[in-house]
């Protein structure tokens, strides 16, 4: 048990380390030079030349990566170009509307999906099935634009139910941060409740045709509790490790629907970030959202090992 | 003949007719696009759509109808390079990775961690870097694309070089790009082509989502992406700039998953019975 434990926490290192030299490279595999990016078109030589020493493009590779690496360790992510403020501060500065709509929009589409998915399963063949996964491509093929406009024009602009746009900090006004949340989070939810409802239907497809459902079945169980009891509580480790996999997409989602919603979170910051050519901000950016990705999939995988005896890898 | 396989895979004919269709749409422009995408008519701004502009007019005048047929042209192609792209570099490195046990665990790592790095947020981070153009847009999603075709890949490998007809190959000398590329890859073509539809919808899609956020084909290369791009500073003036080349695009996307499915379905009768 200990020693997996401690395998699976040393297996994100080599996955972190790849995130760090990927946007490193970035940086000075793109085709030109990257102080001469990060100054814009309007620079003189002299404006390039500052920014190459002050960010260090002067010194070997290497030697930059090692420092890089070196300060990142310590937490350090850099300071932004345009304003000197630490990327660590603006990053803090934004994570509240991005966490209030993540975890909104997740909260939303598991209790959607998970039960939708186990009914498709449950009745697959049927037209009951035909229907929801119907449904369920039509609204993971839907551009999350494009559903986000059509609830603002019907529930804000036509109806006049909720705001258009923006955001209410919590601390602020209770009801506002939830009325701001209603539409960003069913617009990107459906899409991301979509694409649960077909794992979870495929997760548990797989489980129902295993033999211990059909002995239940057989000895006169009713329906009810061979689904829940016997096949959901197999299918529940897949189902909550895909779910745990989707979040780089719904990290995805987060940007385009903040820009959508006018949402003052990390996806704008990202978005402000690259007009403004301010390098250091987007590299910490990548760097906050692949770590916490890598986190949350390491805690699934530890709780499991402790829920699950047959988890022994 | 034709109607036993539109009654047997009525998704592929679903999916297909309606792909041909925008495809078709998109081929023709240059013949039947009332007017031309890029030419401004000032007089003209934001007309709403009517008998002479069926799809309306944008903020500068240009015909909708005409930007929505020659942008479907810029996304097919981005579409299209990209799955073949990603699908070709990944089956690559996903034999290589599947058959060779050295380089697995370094290969695998590495993908794990493009895996770890939101595709958007890369391929945004990517654009920032470079002139936009289509390449750049292509590569910028492509890149994301190739750690899920190589994990595919190689789990196909892995339990297809314990098979016999692998072993067999090995013991009669066959070179190993033989054994890679004539008894591993054939074998493996079932799942790739239809992960390769799925990368070609998701790639529409997330070519109009860079566009969306900035970052995606220079104004002067209309595509779905940016023309939906141009519309949303008008939406509450002219929603038909964002709706018309809005609906083409989901459209396309929904035909490329339905087409997947029933391809899917078709070449894997084992998977399509349950599902």
């Amino acid at each position: 048990m200990i020693g997996y434990i401690l395998r699976r926490i040393l297996m994100t290192i080599p996955v972190m380390l790849t995130v760090a030299v990927v946007v490193f490279l970035l940086l000075h595999l793109s085709p030109g030079d990257p102080a001469a990016i990060i100054a814009g078109d309007h620079a003189t030589t002299e404006d390039i030349e500052r920014i190459r020493v002050s960010l260090g493009f002067d010194k070997p590779l290497l030697t930059q990566f090692t420092i890089w690496m070196g300060q990142l360790l310590q937490g350090d992510l850099g300071v932004s170009v345009f304003n000197k403020v630490p990327v660590w501060e603006l990053i803090a500065q934004r994570v509240e509307p991005t966490l209030a709509l993540a975890g909104t929009t997740m909260t939303f589409a598991v209790l959607v999906a998970v039960p939708i998915g186990i009914i498709a399963a449950w009745k697959a063949g049927t037209w009951i099935d035909h229907v929801i996964m119907g449904i369920a491509v039509l609204a993971f093929s839907a551009p999350v634009f494009l559903i986000g406009y059509g609830l603002v024009y019907q529930f804000a602009r036509t109806w006049r139910l909720l705001p258009v746009q923006g955001y209410t900090p919590f601390a602020d006004d209770f009801t506002g941060f939830w009325r701001h949340l209603i539409l960003p989070a069913i617009t990107l939810g459906l899409v991301f409740a979509a694409l649960l409802a077909r794992m979870t239907r495929s997760t548990m497809l797989d489980v129902l045709n295993e033999d211990y459902i059909r002995t239940a079945r057989a000895k006169g169980l009713a329906p009810m509790p061979v689904l829940l009891r016997h096949a959901l509580k197999n299918a529940s480790v897949p189902i909550v490790t895909t779910i745990g996999l989707g979040i780089a997409l719904l990290i995805g989602g987060v940007v385009v629907t903040e820009s959508v919603f006018a949402i003052p979170g990390i996806g704008r910051l990202t978005i402000e970030a690259v007009t403004q050519r301010d390098y250091p901000i987007i590299q910490g950016v990548i760097l906050v959202a692949s770590f916490v990705y890598v986190l949350i999939n390491l805690a699934i995988d530890l709780a499991y090992a402790f829920l699950d005896p047959r988890i022994r890898y | 003949m034709i109607w036993t396989f539109i009654r047997r895979h009525p998704r592929i004919a679903i999916g297909g007719s309606l792909m041909a269709i925008l495809v078709a749409l998109s081929l023709l422009a240059p013949l039947i696009a009332p007017y031309d995408p890029l030419k401004l008519n000032v007089s003209q701004r934001l007309k709403p759509p009517g008998e002479v502009y069926w799809f309306g007019t944008d903020a500068y005048g240009r015909d909708v109808l005409s930007r929505t047929l020659w942008g479907g042209q810029i996304s097919l192609v981005i579409a299209a390079a990209v799955a073949v792209l990603s699908t070709v570099v990944g089956t690559f490195i996903g034999l290589l990775a599947g058959y060779f046990r050295a380089m697995d665990a370094i290969v695998m790592r590495v993908m794990d961690g493009l895996m770890a790095i939101p595709g958007i947020l890369l391929a945004v981070a990517m654009l920032s870097l470079s002139k936009a153009s289509v390449q750049t847009v292509v590569i910028a999603i492509t890149i994301p694309e190739i750690p899920r075709v190589v994990r595919l890949v190689r789990a196909v490998v892995l339990s297809l070089r314990e098979q016999t007809f692998v072993s067999g190959a090995v013991a009669a000398g066959s070179r190993v790009p033989r054994i890679l590329f004539r008894h591993i890859l054939p074998n493996a073509m079932t799942p790739i082509i239809v992960q390769a539809t799925y990368i070609a919808a998701s790639a529409v899609l997330i070519e109009a989502y860079l566009g969306f956020l900035g970052v995606g084909t220079p104004p002067e290369v209309p595509s779905w992406g940016n023309i939906i791009a141009e519309g949303r500073n008008f939406i509450m003036l002219a929603i038909w700039s964002v709706l018309f080349p809005g609906l083409f695009l989901g459209t396309m996307v929904l035909a490329i998953n339905i087409l997947g499915d029933g391809v899917r379905d078709m070449l894997d009768p084992r998977i399509a019975k349950r599902i």
